[in-house]
């Protein structure tokens, strides 16, 4: 199994933590992982993205010309990456900031209202997590639990209620699908 | 019978190969009896350039490393950050300091290393045959400025040691010439305080020392003397630039 | 088993050399690999005998490295290709005082200014001196995360143990990477062979000179002759290759760090395509690994060297091979990484060419389609 993942938004939606934490996740699955974000002249601008690749063997190239999954927090991430996703794609879609979703038919789409159930659970910075749960649990890459665990490890030293706060909404992702939002 | 003159001991044996009139060899010879004075024989690394004095590693009786064309002050700084307890100082011509090594030394300065620069002064470049340097005053002739220096042409020379004043980590500095025997005790006397601003961690010195070249100036060593006091000091006259010590 | 930690290239190395007893870091400023400088600064302003300085120009921070290097600190200087360009007078400089160093050149696209995307496009200047003078670096080339932060320990061990400046040749996606990497126990310090040549000042012994002048042509003659049975010494001792599948190759696909991830990933496509090829992936490019490719030259049909510039390496794989097995080189400059699908299918349209002149047909496959394919 290998799945090449692109997380993509404005800087300060928490994109590249997305990645970080699915990739810490799949390290300690002891699945090999590559995370790779923009960097450069390509960061500039306000909008980040990232991704990430999990795989049951070495990984040959960090780069996705064609991923299997993209997530856009945003309406030009979704422009960006709806021509890149591969045929039978899943394209991940903040629902509260895009409307309108891409016009390819040969994909499938998933719209998550991540800023809205974020702001439900009093923390708006978390719709990054939340999605993450959502992407997560839709394609099912690691158990949930790692993802949770990831979380632990990566906010380590801040405060408990930030490192609960943030699992909550993970946890809040991966069951607002079936739940019907 | 008492002994009053000796060779220092941070000088070796060996003869110097300096042009007769140069200045070099006196200049060596008083940064040699300053490190013998202070007792820093042993704890002094030095940092020669590419120029006349890229041999002075094997007059002084100190360590010595060689440093690329104008990169002294570079160097010493690795050495002084790495043995901040030890005496780091360059011996650097005009071409090598105020020319291709300008931007580290400027650098150096405005940092505050603690390191002290020889900075010796001949308007020329000796070892490579009488160029023009950075400090070649107006209508001096060299092989690169045949009809004479002009400012239109070649540009004005570069007064580095008065541009090391204004940075902020420069302490001490002072030009001097070795002309005489008085300017050469007052040559030693700001080569010996050079050394103990560093010693005191007080910051950046340097020593700018007008020093005759006769072979490329095509005068008589004499002649170069009365040169460097009539004409050089003009446009560098002796003075202290800076003293924040 | 030690610790798994998920980081970046650029931190990795940083660590890395920290725990190799790097301590001292002196460099300038450019993408892409800031991360470097940036760990360095952050990590060594918490240590009490460790020296950073962000220097006014590559060349200062070269030379502030000749300084540490002669003062006895494991130093290191990292920068990218146009960077690197200007680091050359230094090297040359460590080469010809026999100072260790280690130099990070996280590749760049070329020339010029070029741009910040990785590239392979330095292969000629680190593996032929790339300063002036008649001299070599030793270059460690790693594909992975683990291998960086293996490869930066070495790089340590080996300049002090040739007393001659080590690369380390990344490009800019390596660094930025991050990898899951198990990081090197520190080193002790004082366990550290001693320096018998640095300079400190000369207490209790006689003063030394540090030089790279020979102005008496023997005299340098003899440094030039000291320093080539150095880098003889170092051509027997340290060369370092992947071989991947290649006992029953008929094709061999040739590359390096970022490009050789890449081959991997084609060699497995081919593979699954029934074609018999491997990889064989220099981890030292100078010395470069000849002689493992020279022995199988023999018995194979046909290497295709695959780079990330316009054909460098290639020419040190026909050195090798000395013209018993054919070469052919496939490249993608100007910091466009290529998908393994795309080398893959240069790998099939060269295997099927191999196949049918050793059938005595005709050559059908053709090169229609296929971008920057030459026979070298």
């Amino acid at each position: 199994m290998l799945s090449k993942i692109v997380f993509s938004g404005f800087g300060g939606q928490g994109v590249l933590m997305m990645g970080y934490v699915l990739a810490t996740a799949g390290m300690n699955e002891n699945k090999h992982v590559t995370f790779l974000p923009a960097y450069g002249a390509e960061m500039r601008g306000g909008t980040a993205n990232c991704t990430v690749v999990v795989s049951d063997e070495e990984i040959a190239s960090p780069i996705a010309s064609s991923p299997d999954y993209a997530i856009a927090m945003n309406y030009p991430s979704m422009v960006k990456y709806q021509n890149l996703v591969r045929p039978g794609g899943i394209m991940f879609l903040n629902s509260d900031l895009i409307s309108q979703g891409p016009s390819r038919t040969d994909i499938t789409t998933v719209q998550v209202p991540a800023n809205s159930l974020a702001h439900e659970m009093g923390n708006d910075r978390v719709l990054n997590m939340v999605m993450l749960g959502a992407v997560n649990a839709t394609i099912g890459i690691v158990p949930e639990e790692a993802l949770l665990q990831a979380v632990e490890t990566l906010l380590e030293g801040k405060k408990r209620v930030m490192i609960e706060i943030n699992q909550k909404a993970l946890s809040l992702g991966a069951r607002c699908l079936s739940q019907g939002h | 019978m008492k002994k009053v003159f000796s060779r220092p001991r941070s000088l070796k044996e060996t003869p110097f190969h300096y042009c007769p009139g140069c200045g070099h060899s006196v200049i060596h010879r008083l940064v040699a009896e300053v490190i013998d004075e202070l007792g820093l024989r042993e704890r002094t690394v030095g940092v020669p350039p590419a120029g006349c004095a890229v041999l002075a590693y094997n007059y002084f009786d100190v360590d010595m490393v060689e440093a690329p064309h104008g990169r002294a002050a570079a160097v010493a700084t690795g050495i002084k950050r790495i043995l901040p307890d030890r005496v780091v100082f360059t011996y650097q011509g005009d071409g090598d300091i105020a020319a291709i090594g300008t931007a580290e030394t400027i650098h150096a300065a405005n940092r505050g290393e603690r390191v002290t620069c020889i900075f010796v002064n001949n308007a020329v470049y000796g070892m490579t045959g009488g160029q023009m340097a950075p400090t070649t005053l107006l209508g001096q002739v060299t092989t690169t400025s045949p009809q004479g220096r002009l400012a239109r042409r070649e540009g004005n020379p570069l007064d580095l040691s008065q541009m090391l004043a204004v940075a902020a980590g420069s302490v001490y500095i002072e030009r001097t010439s070795v002309t005489s025997p008085k300017n050469i005790l007052k040559t030693r006397k700001a080569i010996k305080k050079a050394f103990l601003t560093q010693l005191e961690d007080k910051g950046f010195s340097l020593v700018e020392i007008l020093s005759p070249c006769p072979t490329n100036w095509k005068m008589t060593p004499s002649e170069a003397i009365r040169w460097v006091d009539e004409s050089m000091t003009k446009f560098f006259p002796l003075k202290v630039i800076k003293d924040a010590v | 088993m030690a610790k798994k930690v998920l980081m970046r290239g650029t931190h990795v190395l940083g660590e890395a050399a920290i725990r190799a007893g790097c301590r001292a870091y002196f460099g300038y400023p450019i993408t892409p690999q800031n991360e470097l400088p940036e760990y360095m600064a952050a990590a060594f302003v918490k240590m009490d005998d460790a020296v950073f300085l962000q220097a006014e120009s590559e060349l200062a921070s070269i030379n502030m490295v000749i300084g540490a290097s002669v003062a006895g600190a494991r130093v290191m200087t990292s920068s990218s290709s146009p960077g690197v360009s200007l680091k050359q007078e230094g090297i040359s400089y460590l080469a010809g005082m026999e100072l260790p160093a280690v130099v990070v050149n996280m590749m760049r696209g070329g020339p010029g200014l070029g741009n910040i995307a990785p590239s392979q496009s330095d292969y000629f200047q680190a593996t032929r001196g790339g300063g002036h003078g008649d001299y070599r670096t030793i270059v460690l080339a790693p594909a992975y995360g683990q291998e960086i932060a293996d490869m930066t320990v070495a790089a340590f061990d080996l300049a002090d143990h040739y007393r001659t400046p080590v690369m380390i040749l990344g490009d800019g996606m390596m660094g930025q990477m991050m990898e899951p990497v198990v990081l090197p126990e520190p080193v002790d310090l004082a366990s550290l062979p001693s320096k018998d040549w640095l300079l400190d000042g000369c207490a209790g012994r006689p003063s030394r000179i540090m030089r790279s002048l020979w102005l008496d042509p023997p005299l340098l003659e003899e440094l030039n002759w000291r320093l080539a049975r150095k880098y003889e010494a170092i051509t027997r001792e340290i060369p370092d290759q992947e071989m991947y599948l290649l006992d029953d190759a008929d094709l061999v696909v040739a590359a390096y760090g970022t490009a050789a991830r890449i081959a991997k990933g084609a060699v497995h496509r081919a593979r699954e395509m029934g074609i018999r090829v491997g990889l064989y992936r220099p981890k030292t490019l100078w010395p470069f690994p000849a002689e493992a490719l020279a022995q199988m030259s023999r018995s194979i049909g046909e290497i295709i060297v695959f780079e990330l510039n316009i054909g460098q390496m290639v020419e040190d794989v026909r050195l090798a091979v000395e013209g018993k097995c054919g070469v052919s080189f496939y490249g993608r400059p100007g910091g466009v990484v290529p998908t393994p699908e795309e080398l893959a299918r240069i790998i099939s349209s060269t295997y099927h060419k191999l196949e049918s002149r050793r059938h005595g047909g005709a050559d059908i496959s053709g090169e229609a389609g296929l971008r920057a394919v030459g026979s070298v």
